[in-house]
């Protein structure tokens, strides 16, 4: 694999002294999120493969372009797990599901993307590899440069290796769903969390709340009498069509928001169906009203707003930065990419 | 240990107090000697230094105000919570302002229902799971300094705890901070959601010891107290077995709320102190603990006592009621200070390592032990691979303190060698800033300085901290050689 990124940086150093953009591309699963796709492909799939892994350290390793599928399969021969249960939405690999930094269903119980990320390896923007945290869960040596590298979108560099912390899978899950309106659906959900129940998803739509409880049997029917509701078959199914966004919900054609807000705003004012996940604290919203009130909304309500899926929009996909902020996202681009070559315009235009 | 940067000078001291002095009131500025000797040290007291002068803002414009002067004086500036860190995070600068933040002492809000505390950075970290206990609710990372240390420099140090395996460090366990640069603007990092637009600055400042900017205000998630919590003893005849067992209980599927080793030097300082209970012949002993609804907790409990007693635990004991809990936990939560009672002084350690190694490492600190005839006592979060040996000296025999300093030097390099770090939760601050040149190439620092650059430019925060500059690494560097040892070893991260 050394040639690989040899090769890499060679093209890299290349692009930089050009001004060529590249466009870093895993498996293309995301290629519909985020700004433009602008530059030459930057295929990252050559370099595959989990390094290291063992069970009872709790960390996993793997390069870039490794299938998201082939790790999860991994971590299942050891009852284990990626917590954040990340989308796939297509052939993903580990390097974007990185560089996105989206989460799934678990992630209000379990933490996100880079609550997980121990380390990375990547190739700024003049091709300098460069290691960054490494293999154990505690580390405080130097600044936390992993975790400012999940959900950048490849625009501070290519990713390479990353190690993961990574947990048992819980002995036992049931689904259950109770009947109720958003608003109380927002209420008892905040409630729930702020009681000691091993609550693991949680999903509103239409007029129905469907939760997910995980832990050991005797714990999830101690919970599951407290909650009610009817148990459903098949609640894997019903996640996993949740998280790739295969839910009746996310069919048509209007373009789709991502909210994410302070878990007990009330249902929000906004014209267009909603789906309500983490507790309260994520609202999908398909609608086509005008992106500066979508943004409003969010922002009163403690957040910020993404155009996550539209198919064709002159608005920005994230939610604008205050001034002082965007300066100081430049300054940071400035000092890994400086010629500005890798996936400009992919997170923000400035960038 | 005094700093070699030259004084400010007595007229440019007087101008700057004449200055703050303009828009402080008077006992919020201090350049008395006697007044500015409390704030010498940290909890790392080898390293003392007295600053030019001491802040004590009450609100976010006064610290935006100081810092804004400070960078136009170009004067260095140092944040100071209750000084309670063991790296020397907050040692003061000659030439500089110590920036304390003990008046920022006000709980703004607690939101029970979304379960977020928004508080100023003085407050202690144990106040602020007292403040949200009458809801049912705590904030989970507890540094054993947890009545003194402040929410403030937890941040700044990403502080751990003996839960962090199932509960996460401060950067899991916060939403939201305000950021003063130190150009005196005010940033807004993370939000109430789960997430934010853009880089997450949040999780980079987090850690950064003091050298990105001065929080001002922190929010921070409670959870919901456990219904209950229970807690196995058990005993081992060798380090090999336990840290065996440690595996094994991983290996189980386990993820338990606390999981902690003593060796035999350590129970053995501890037992006369606070009388645990501790089985004195064991070579190690482990703290298992589980917590959660009654239900599950008693699941847990009965299959960690099974994977335990497979993995040839000589005695089990489980706590039967709250109270033998505590006494369990009580000799692990008071190893520091019962050393401190049968050694004048110790040195605390604080590497990291992928624990399958712990046996090797252990050994080897044992080798240190009497390559430079001092003891050593080892408490360990063994769930996350967190080592910390305690080592005995006394600092009034000539020589004891630089030989525990070469042997604690000597123990961040085995953690190095072993794919670790060289800390896991107390921060590197002036102590262990050479050993940042063993175990990052100059490369991987000047990305580092890079960082600094984009929100410092002039270097002002905490200079000499946490972040060697290169020529500092190349003087160690050569050090090193003369002493025989690896420079940069070669060893891959991952």
């Amino acid at each position: 694999m050394n040639d690989v990124v040899a090769e890499w940086t060679e093209r890299i150093r290349e692009a930089a002294d050009q001004r060529t953009p590249l466009r870093i591309r895993g498996g293309g699963s995301k290629d519909f999120y985020g700004g433009a796709l602008r530059g030459e492909t930057f295929e990252t799939s050559a370099y595959r493969g989990i390094v290291d892994y063992d069970s009872t350290e709790l960390v996993l390793s793997a390069r870039s372009g490794t299938p998201l599928t082939e790790i999860e399969d991994a971590l299942a021969g050891k009852s284990q797990m990626l917590a954040f249960e990340p989308p796939h939405f297509g052939p993903a690999t580990l390097g974007g599901c990185i560089a996105a930094g989206l989460s799934g269903p678990r992630r209000a119980a379990a933490g996100s993307v880079r609550d997980f990320v121990l380390g990375v390896r990547i190739l700024d923007g003049r091709g300098a590899d460069l290691a960054f945290g490494g293999r154990v869960i505690k580390n405080v040596a130097g600044y936390d440069v992993s975790r400012l590298m999940t959900g950048a979108l490849g625009t501070l560099g290519v990713i390479l290796d990353i190690s993961l912390k990574v947990l048992p899978a819980p002995a036992a899950e049931r689904t259950l769903r109770l009947e109720m309106s958003k608003d109380d659906a927002i209420r008892a959900l905040n409630q729930w969390a702020a009681q000691p129940l091993p609550i693991s998803a949680t999903c509103h739509a239409g007029n129905s709340l469907t939760l997910r409880l995980s832990g050991t049997d005797a714990g999830i029917t101690a919970a599951a009498a407290r909650i009610g509701g009817q148990r459903i078959d098949d609640g894997a199914g019903f996640w996993n069509r949740l998280r790739e966004q295969q839910h009746d919900f996310f069919q048509g054609d209007d373009p789709l928001w991502r909210l994410a807000v302070k878990s007990t705003a009330p249902a929000l004012p906004l014209p267009g169906q909603q789906l309500i996940e983490w507790n309260g604290a994520l609202r999908w919203i398909k609608t086509a009203t005008d992106a500066a009130l979508v943004r409003d909304v969010a922002r009163k309500a403690g957040g910020h707003a993404t155009l996550f899926r539209a198919h064709e929009s002159a608005v920005t996909a994230f939610h604008p930065l205050p001034d002082a902020l965007l300066q100081l996202h430049r300054r940071l681009k400035q000092t890994f990419d400086p010629a500005g070559i890798l996936n400009p315009g992919r997170l923000y235009a400035e960038l | 240990m005094e700093s070699n940067d030259p004084p400010m000078p007595a007229a440019e001291r007087m101008a700057l107090a004449a200055e703050l002095l303009a828009f402080l009131p008077h006992e919020s500025v201090l350049y008395d000697e006697e007044d500015l000797r409390p704030y010498e040290c940290d909890g790392l007291s080898a390293y003392r230094q007295l600053p030019a002068i001491v802040v004590l803002p009450r609100s976010e414009d006064e610290v935006a105000r100081i810092l804004k002067l400070c960078r136009a004086r170009n004067v260095p500036v140092v944040a100071r919570g209750a000084g309670t860190g063991l790296s020397g995070g907050a040692l003061p600068h000659r030439a500089g302002v110590l920036l304390s933040l003990a008046r920022f002492m006000r709980i703004l809000e607690i939101d029970p229902i979304a379960r977020v505390a928004r508080v100023q950075p003085g407050v202690r970290n144990l106040a602020i799971s007292e403040a949200a206990a009458p809801y049912g609710l705590y904030y989970a990372p507890d540094p054993s300094s947890q009545i003194a240390c402040t929410i403030g420099g937890n941040v700044a140090e990403n502080s751990g705890g003996v839960h962090c395996l199932k509960y996460g460090l401060t950067v899991h366990n916060i939403s939201r901070v305000r950021l003063c640069t130190i150009d005196g603007e005010i940033l807004q990092l993370g939000c109430d959601a789960l997430d934010s637009a853009g880089y997450d600055l949040l999780a980079l400042v987090t850690g950064s010891e003091g050298l990105l900017g001065v929080i001002t205000e922190v929010s921070v998630k409670l959870l919901p107290e456990p219904e209950t919590a229970k807690c196995v003893l058990a005993a081992f005849s060798s380090i090999l077995d336990a840290s065996n067992a440690v595996a094994a209980v991983i290996a189980a599927g386990i993820v338990p709320a606390g999981l902690e080793m003593m060796d035999k030097s350590a129970t053995a300082a501890v037992e006369p102190f606070v009388n645990a209970g501790y089985p004195l012949d064991a070579a190690a002993i482990l703290l298992c603990e589980s917590d959660g609804i009654a239900a599950e907790v008693e699941d847990e409990i009965a299959r960690i006592a099974q994977v335990l007693r497979a993995s040839g635990a000589t005695e089990i004991r489980v706590s039967r009621d709250a109270d033998e809990r505590l006494r369990f936990w009580s000799g692990r939560k008071a190893a520091f200070p019962a050393v401190g009672r049968i050694s004048p002084d110790y040195y605390c350690m604080d590497g990291t390592i992928p624990r399958k190694h712990l046996a090797t490492v252990l050994g080897g600190i044992a080798e240190l032990e009497k390559k430079y005839r001092l003891r050593c006592a080892n408490v360990f979060h063994a769930g996350d691979g967190n080592l910390h040996p305690l080592i005995l000296y006394d600092a009034n025999v000539p020589g004891e303190l630089e030989r525990c300093e070469a042997f604690g030097a000597e123990i961040l390099e085995l953690c190095i060698k072993v794919g670790g770090t060289i800390t896991g939760e107390h921060g590197v601050g002036v102590e262990k800033i050479n050993q940042m040149c063993s175990q990052f190439p100059s490369n991987v620092l000047a990305a580092f300085h890079g960082i600094k650059h984009a929100f410092d430019a002039a270097a002002l925060l905490n200079p000499g901290k946490a972040v060697p500059t290169l020529a500092r690494c190349a003087e160690f560097g050569r050090m090193h050689v003369h002493r025989g040892a690896e420079k940069f070893p070669d060893l891959p991260r991952f």
